[in-house]
């Protein structure tokens, strides 16, 4: 055990380990400091000073955040010249800010805000320069608008896509009064290395990052009679919406949810779980179609490990940094474009609706996937396939204007025809969740028997750990599978792009093999995606993924191939898995985007 | 003026060049021997904040990492000093001899000079004079290498972990502190940073003991130190002084008869009107009678001519650019700052916001993240507080 | 290959990858090219496995590192205090007479980029100006057509 060092915080004695901030130390006695450049997902910056405390004896004030304890200081968290200078520190801040709240898309959920409303900063000393500065609007990216007039310089987002995510879209440039955070030379989000995950979003503190908002776009869809509007839910929007209206952190909603979307005035609710478990059909055959070329037959052209292709932020990072590998990404498109592609075609026939007129629109935990909606190989149906995609916060703004008591609504069921769905399918919402569910379905496919895990949970893939390695011995095969008899599959999970950009170079380089890799841009995988109500950090992932195993276990049918409405579409549309069909509606190609 | 009240010291210039035999003397002595000189010498940081360097020594020497690294710190950036620069132009072997010790006693293979861009013209004779001296070492059979880094012109560098921070390929941005540089500096390694005339009064130490330093100076502010005069003075330069002197000997001194306020130690440095300059003493802490300024050196003399709103407005031009901006109150306190006195100046603020703004600078100096920071409003308030009535009409 | 990324391999090479050269490199280029193109930049972070939004937020945090097309000869006068005490306005205006530039514009031939800077540490001998790593103290109206007249001949 390490020393412990002996404070007081505002004269209550404390005991803690060394090497403790006096942030840390004063949580542990429930004294809350304000902080806005902190983030317990990112290393300390230390540069807001709002978290400013009083060490007695000292001329100076100590950042909370990045000074360590040390034995027998007394620390005042809000003594007259704490709370004087970080009124200040507030007063500064909004000085820069474009601070129209109004006109703020994340007015009532701001940090800044807060803390001016906390502090009652009713002056306004000090000379506005947020509106005189000529400040940028970067709205042409799919998925994020970044307004450098909100900015508060925290460099949150910086260290998000630096270190979280090793993308480094972001910096910061310039100096002094001209310091500003910057793509390269400034260009749009668009054209840069962005892989619109999002995750800077859910870290900044103001408006300075948000989403593209589709909403009005979806309302006029509704508005249209001629219109048939379906939409679609992502798993992991089950497990969050509730934290946007008033519900515990980690309740499940999806009935709520669905009687919601109904109340909304969509046409017909369905699930991208039902394309979840379809993916797992396509993508469990595609692993074991690589096994046999690759293992047996000597076929490289689509070599191992493969990963898989659902995360939207993990493919366009991938396309960017490792272009010389994409022939190892699975080729299936995501579940929320499988649902797409056959919202216009084979629901369409099955409705009787003229796919023209089929407004498509899925919710999701994620920014990335308002552009891959809009990449524009994701046409297969003759038609976009998917219109509009809103985050789980966006539908939570859409039921607010609606005026519905989301708190009281009962459980509803989806509709029918793409709207059954597996406890596979909901797990994909979590890391490790595809890998578990494609190896529930492939090893049934290829020993004929359930997973040899207790109540089919893969607990070795499960959890928050960065990357997580699993390996799963198959015996006692099925005669066509004969070539896999005695095999060790070798299984990689990673979440959040720093990890996968580690395990795909390890596998570069040749230090790391495996079969299956399965890879989700944000840390946590969807459930802690870049559209998920805000805060999110690993508190709040535990307890989404807590609702998302809950979830599974709570439902009849487990594997996706149990599901019949799967086995009804392959019956009468979709032939087999890896079919001509599913390859012209199912699967999708990959490209070289340039890294820098 | 120019009654030449104040005695000129001799041994920083002093033409001695006999780097050898002084290495020789230092590689035969104990580590404990030379870092009891140099803090019986009572010498402190010459770059203004006044950090005892024997200390430093030995808290580096003390401190285990797997490479210790020795920094010159050349980019002498502060607005009114140009000491540095003639120091690596004339005595620059007396700079190296200080790092070689410093070397030789905290563990360090590797030393670097951080140069700033704008003494670029000092590489080529500079690099010359390090390639002699490795000459030298190698005759000693000392394996320190010296190396000379160049910085592209940024103010904040001169800030010890900024420089670290832009030596090891990054923005210039101060630390967190701690852990401070004697622990984990350079790469993360135990690092001393010395500013270029602490480490030239290292020779003088080594080569006369330290008892010729200590006698020099009064009480906390021991020995002599290198101040560069500019500004309304007949007689502009470098000179080496004696510190504690007080501040109106040196005008008599330097001034031209009609000064009015001498800015001690720089844009971030105080302003003191002709009405202080008997109760201030160049020192640090140790008073004389009054208050007690430390500087990194630079002296600015104005008369009577000179508007002090202009001083200060240039002043604040000059950190609203320099900042390196992360920090709230130092970016966006010196930007309300100029633009501050800019709306009093036009009326479209109250004279009394000029109390505001005090109040505002008190915060900074509070809160800013790193030394420079906390004191960029120093300007602000001792030219506000002392010349008031210019700022307004 | 391009000049530029012969240019950025062979600096590479010379410092190493590492991040701790990022600064030198970028210095070889600036000597070279007088300012770092979007090219140079991504070429940089290719070749030493930087982000390029990180090596260009590096870049433009220091004054000499210019991301915009400089001349031949840049020309950086001292504004700070003492230079401006001792009539670095005129200087300024002596320059951009002689130059028919005005304060940061390039002359159309492309020869002189005229620049500002903060304090070169010449007090005692303002005003002063730097053209690339040359310094001149001291400066008349006279002094700056002369020395422009010199440089426009090199």
């Amino acid at each position: 055990m390490s020393k412990m060092v002996n404070l007081k915080i505002n004269n209550i004695d404390v005991s803690i380990e060394a090497g403790t901030t006096i942030l840390s130390a004063a949580e542990k006695l429930n004294i809350k400091i304000p902080v806005l450049c902190y983030h317990k997902d990112l290393c300390i910056a230390g540069n807001c000073r709002v978290c400013v405390v009083e060490i007695v004896g000292s001329r100076k004030l100590a950042a909370a955040c990045a000074t360590p304890v040390s034995e027998g200081i007394e620390v005042m968290t809000n003594s007259l010249l704490v709370r004087n200078a970080r009124k200040h520190i507030i007063e500064l801040l909004l000085s820069e800010h474009n601070a129209d709240c109004t006109k703020c898309y994340r007015n009532g959920n701001c940090e800044l805000q807060d803390l001016a409303a906390e502090y009652k900063i009713t002056n306004q000393d000090f000379i506005d320069m947020a509106h005189d500065g000529v400040y940028s609007i970067d709205d042409l990216s799919a998925s994020i608008i970044k307004d450098d007039s909100r900015c508060i310089r925290c460099q949150r987002c910086v260290r998000t896509c630096r270190e979280l995510q090793s993308v480094g879209a972001l910096a910061v440039a310039h100096k002094g009064s001209e310091m500003k955070i910057s793509t390269f030379f400034d260009r749009p989000l668009a054209e840069v290395v962005c892989t619109n995950c999002g995750q800077c979003i859910i870290h900044c503190p103001t408006g300075a990052l948000i989403e593209k908002t589709y909403i009005e776009r979806v309302w006029d869809a509704i508005a249209d009679p001629d219109k048939h509007v379906v939409v679609q839910t992502a798993p992991a929007v089950r497990v969050g919406l509730g934290e946007e209206l008033e519900l515990q952190t980690g309740e499940r909603v999806t009935g709520k949810m669905v009687a919601a979307l109904r109340r909304l005035g969509f046409d017909s609710i369905l699930d991208t779980d039902f394309t979840a478990d379809l993916t797992i059909m396509e993508e469990g055959t595609e692993l074991l179609h690589r096994l046999k070329a690759n293992l047996v037959e000597g076929d490289h052209t689509e070599p191992l490990p493969m990963t898989t292709s659902c995360s939207p932020g993990w493919v366009k990072f991938f396309e960017h940094t490792f272009p010389e590998m994409l022939d190892n990404m699975s080729t299936c498109k995501s579940p929320q474009q499988m649902f797409g592609a056959l919202a216009k075609t084979y629901y369409a026939k099955k409705v009787d609706v003229d796919p023209e007129n089929i407004v498509s629109v899925s919710i999701m935990p994620c920014t990335a996937k308002k552009f891959e909606a809009n990449r524009p190989e994701m046409r297969d149906s003759g038609y976009k396939d998917v219109d509009f995609v809103l985050t789980t916060r966006e539908l939570a703004v859409m039921i607010k204007q609606a005026g519905i008591q989301f708190v009281d609504l009962p459980d509803e069921k989806y509709d029918s025809i793409m709207g059954k769905s597996s406890g596979a399918a909901v797990i994909f919402g979590a890391t490790g969740g595809v890998m578990e569910a494609a190896l529930r379905t492939a090893y049934e496919i290829v020993t004929g028997r359930e997973v040899p895990f207790e109540n089919l949970n893969i607990e070795p893939v499960r959890g928050l750990e960065g990357v997580r390695e699993a390996t799963v011995k198959i015996e006692k095969v099925l005669p066509e599978w004969k070539f896999l008899e005695g095999a060790e599959l070798k299984c990689c999970v990673a979440h959040g792009l720093s990890n996968a950009k580690k395990v795909m170079e390890q596998v570069k380089s040749g230090e790391k093999e495996y079969h299956f890799i399965e890879i989700m841009a944000c840390p946590g995988g969807c459930l802690g995606g870049g559209g998920q109500p805000i805060p999110t950090n690993d508190e709040v992932r535990k307890k989404r993924m807590k609702a998302i195993y809950d979830e599974d276990t709570s439902l009849a049918i487990r594997k996706s191939h149990e599901n019949p409405e799967i086995v009804q579409i392959y019956k009468e549309f979709l032939g087999e898995p890896l079919g001509k069909q599913s390859h012209k509606l199912l699967h999708t190609e990959y490209f070289e985007r340039q890294r820098y | 003026m120019g009654k030449n009240m104040l005695k000129r010291i001799d041994l920083i210039f002093k033409n001695e060049h006999d780097c050898d035999i002084i290495l020789e003397k230092i590689f035969k002595r104990t580590n404990e021997e030379l870092i009891n000189d140099l803090i019986g010498s009572g010498l402190k940081g010459r770059g203004g904040a006044g950090f005892p360097t024997g200390l430093k020594w030995k808290l580096t020497s003390e401190a285990k990492g797997e490479a210790k690294y020795v920094i010159c710190n050349a980019d002498e950036g502060e607005p009114g000093t140009f000491k540095d620069r003639e120091i690596l132009t004339q005595v620059p072997h007396k700079v190296l001899t200080g790092m070689a010790a410093c070397g030789r006693i905290i563990g360090a293979k590797k030393g670097f000079i951080y140069l700033r861009a704008e003494y670029n013209y000092l590489k080529p004779s500079l690099q010359k004079e390090i390639d002699t001296f490795h000459e030298t070492l190698k005759k000693l059979k000392s394996d320190f290498r010296i190396e000379i880094f160049s910085g592209s012109g940024a103010y904040i560098c001169g800030e010890e972990s900024a420089l670290m921070e832009s030596m090891e390929g990054h923005r210039g941005e101060p630390r967190n502190k701690p852990p401070f540089p004697t622990d984990a500096g350079y790469l993360g390694q135990p690092t001393v940073v010395n500013n270029v005339e602490t480490l030239a009064h290292c020779w003088t130490i080594f080569k006369h003991g330290p008892k010729k330093f200590r006698d020099l100076g009064v009480q906390d502010s021991r020995g002599s130190k290198l101040f560069s005069i500019s500004g309304d003075t007949p007689t502009p330069g470098i000179y080496e002084l004696e510190l504690g002197m007080s501040l109106q000997d040196f005008v008599d001194d330097f001034g031209d008869g009609d000064s009015k306020a001498v800015q001690v130690g720089g844009a971030a440095g105080f302003c003191v009107p002709r009405k202080k300059f008997r109760e201030t003493a160049i020192g640090y802490q140790g008073k004389l009678t009054g208050i007690s300024l430390p500087t990194g050196g630079s002296m600015m003399i104005f008369n009577s001519s000179r508007s002090m709103y202009n001083v200060l407005k240039n002043y604040l031009e000059f950190f609203e650019e320099e900042s390196c901006g992360q920090c709230t109150p130092c970016r966006v306190g010196c930007q309300q700052l100029l633009r501050g006195i800019e709306a009093v100046k036009r009326g479209d603020k109250p004279h009394y916001y000029l109390t505001k703004l005090l109040r505002l600078t008190e915060t900074m100096k509070m809160t800013a993240k790193c030394g420079l920071g906390q004191s960029v409003a120093n300007s602000f308030s001792s030219i506000v507080e002392n010349f008031r009535e210019e700022m307004i009409y | 290959m391009t000049d530029i990324q012969e240019l950025v391999g062979g600096l590479v090479k010379k410092f190493g990858h590492k991040r701790e050269n990022l600064l030198p490199v970028l210095q070889g280029i600036i000597e070279k090219e007088r300012s770092l193109s979007d090219f140079a930049m991504v070429e940089v972070a290719k070749q030493m496995g930087i982000s390029a939004a990180d090596v260009y937020g590096t870049a433009t945090f220091y004054s000499f590192m210019d991301t915009e097309p400089r001349g031949r000869y840049v020309i950086r006068v001292c504004k700070t205090i003492t230079c401006f005490m001792k009539g670095k306005n005129q200087i300024l205006l002596a320059l951009e007479d002689s130059l028919k530039v005005k304060l940061g514009e390039t002359t159309p031939d492309r020869r002189f980029t005229l620049l500002e800077t903060n304090c070169l540490g010449w007090c005692h001998k303002a005003p002063a100006m730097l053209i690339n790593d040359e310094i001149f103290t001291e400066l008349t109206i006279e002094k700056v057509h002369e020395i422009i007249g010199e440089y426009k001949n090199k």
